[in-house]
Order: structure tokens, then sequence, then C-alpha cells
């Protein structure tokens, strides 16, 4: 195990040098890692799509849906194309079971309050996954076009991020 | 010979003449084509200005859907990955723009007459 689930946030961002450097995921778990962010970011956005009647939170799912198909699209190629099958991992098991966690909590909303616990939960979603692009997932990738797209994604996400933080102020 | 009133006409002939000369001149300046990119999430450099009758060629080099959508609604231009597209202008301003999916890419083009 290279990262301890103990929570999503802190198994992507913990990170601890020392005891890191020795468990460094190796790039087929970090495509999975990436693809399963991807993943969750989009059922996250269709959850939205079906809940939300708020323009602006639809437009905006519409926009997760759209971008991290794209990007996910992009890492099927690519893992393809260098014959690397992803590998599941402790850590895409820990996103993908918050995540699950996750959706079943906001099923549980409507109106504006899921509007509100859907795009809070956006802003803090992609904080994590951006913090652990730059401080785990690029660092660590070796091959090149693996962390190409892992640079675009962080780009891509980052602007995700800002997009949700101005909704979510919008909200309020 | 009444030489003062010939170079009058003379002089105003020429000034006559010069002004179409000038103005036709104006109008046939070639059209030029400018090529705006849109990578890494953002919109790349736009010429500093460009007149009436320039193009701009938006080229999106992302692997994502933009838009590159004026702020006054002059133009929308949907730029799906790899599309390349173009806009005319027509009317002299400035053209604030923004990615209607992405609202944190922003630019802005100056149209002279």
């Amino acid at each position: 195990m290279f990262l301890k689930a103990i929570g999503v946030a802190a198994a992507l961002t913990l990170a601890a040098p020392a005891a890191y450097a020795a468990q460094a995921p190796n790039d087929a778990q970090i495509a999975h890692i990436a693809y399963t962010a991807g993943t969750i970011d989009v059922a996250a956005g269709k959850q939205a799509l079906a809940k939300s009647h708020d323009k602006a939170v639809r437009d905006f799912a519409q926009e997760m849906v759209r971008d991290h198909t794209a990007v996910n699209d992009q890492a099927l190629a690519l893992v393809k194309k260098l014959h690397v099958t992803p590998q599941d991992n402790p850590t895409s098991q820990a996103l993908s079971k918050d995540a699950a966690a996750k959706l079943a909590s906001l099923a549980k909303l409507s109106g504006p309050a899921f509007d509100k616990a859907y795009v809070a939960n956006e802003v803090a979603f992609h904080k994590t996954v951006n913090a652990a692009l730059s401080n785990t997932l690029i660092p660590d990738a070796k091959n090149a076009e693996l962390k190409s797209l892992l640079q675009t994604g962080l780009k891509l996400f980052t602007e995700h991020q800002t997009h949700a933080e101005h909704l979510a102020a919008g909200l309020k | 010979m009444n030489t003062p009133h010939l170079w009058l006409a003379v002089l105003a002939g020429a000034a006559l003449a010069a002004a179409p000369v000038s103005a036709s001149a104006a109008k046939a300046r070639a059209p030029v084509t400018y090529t705006v990119t849109l990578k890494d999430m953002k919109f790349g450099p736009t010429p500093p200005a460009i007149h009436v009758g320039d193009t701009i060629e938006w080229d999106n080099e992302d692997i994502f859907v933009h838009s590159a959508t004026a702020e006054d609604k002059a133009f929308d231009v949907e730029l799906k990955p790899k599309a390349h597209r173009w806009t005319t202008f027509h009317a002299p301003g400035t053209y604030r723009f923004t990615c209607r999916y992405h609202p944190g890419m922003t630019g802005a083009l100056v149209v002279r007459p």
C-alpha cells in the first residue's frame, strides 16, 4: 500500500516525504487514480443534472461531465498506446468509497440545499485532487506523456475549482 | 496666360485627385487573418490591434470544448477540440471575450476602423 486510506483528502495529500519515498505509486497506479477521480466527478455531475433546476449549477455540472470525460478518454487512449493496464490501488479505492458515500448523502437533498452541497463538494473535491496532482501524481509520474496529461488535467481542474468557488459564492 | 489661376487649378485638381486615391487606398487595404490559439485553458496572445475587415482564426489546441464568446454577444464561436473557426470583424471597438464553458478564460481584441 503506497498511501494509507485514512480518508480521501488525507490519503491524497499526505505524502509524508520520508515514508512516501519508498511507497511512491507507479504509472499504472497513477493512471488509475486519475481516471477514478475523473469518473467520480462525471458521476457527481450526472447526479446534479438529474436533480438540480438551477441553470448555473446545471451549466457547471455539464462542464464537469464534458471535461472530465474528455480527459478520461484521452487517458484511456494513452494507456492503450503505452500498453499499460491501470492498476487498482488503495487510493483509488478510498476515492471511490468516499465518493459513493457522498453521492448517497447528496441524493437525500433537493433544491437549493442540494445545489449548495453539490457545489461545496465540488470545491473540496477539486482542491483535494489538485493538491494530489501537484504534490504527488505529477512529480511521481515517470512517463512523459502521462505526466503531460496530468499537467493538462491540473490546468483544467484548477479552472474548475475557481469556477466552483465563484459558483459557491453566488449560491450563498 | 494667367499663371496663378493655372497653378490654383492644378493644385485644386491635385487635391481632389489625392483624396479619392487616399480613400480608395484605405478601402483597398487587404484584410488580414490573425490566429488566436486556445491552449492549456487559456486564450493565447491577441494582436495589439486589428482593423475592420480583418479576421481572427480561433485555433483550439486543447482536448476540451471551448468557445470564444463576446461579452456584448457580437460573436459566439463554439470550438470543439482541435477545431479552427473564423470571425471577421465589421465594426470598430473593443471586444472583451470569454469561454462560456470556462469563465476563467478571458481576452480582449481592439478593432480599429
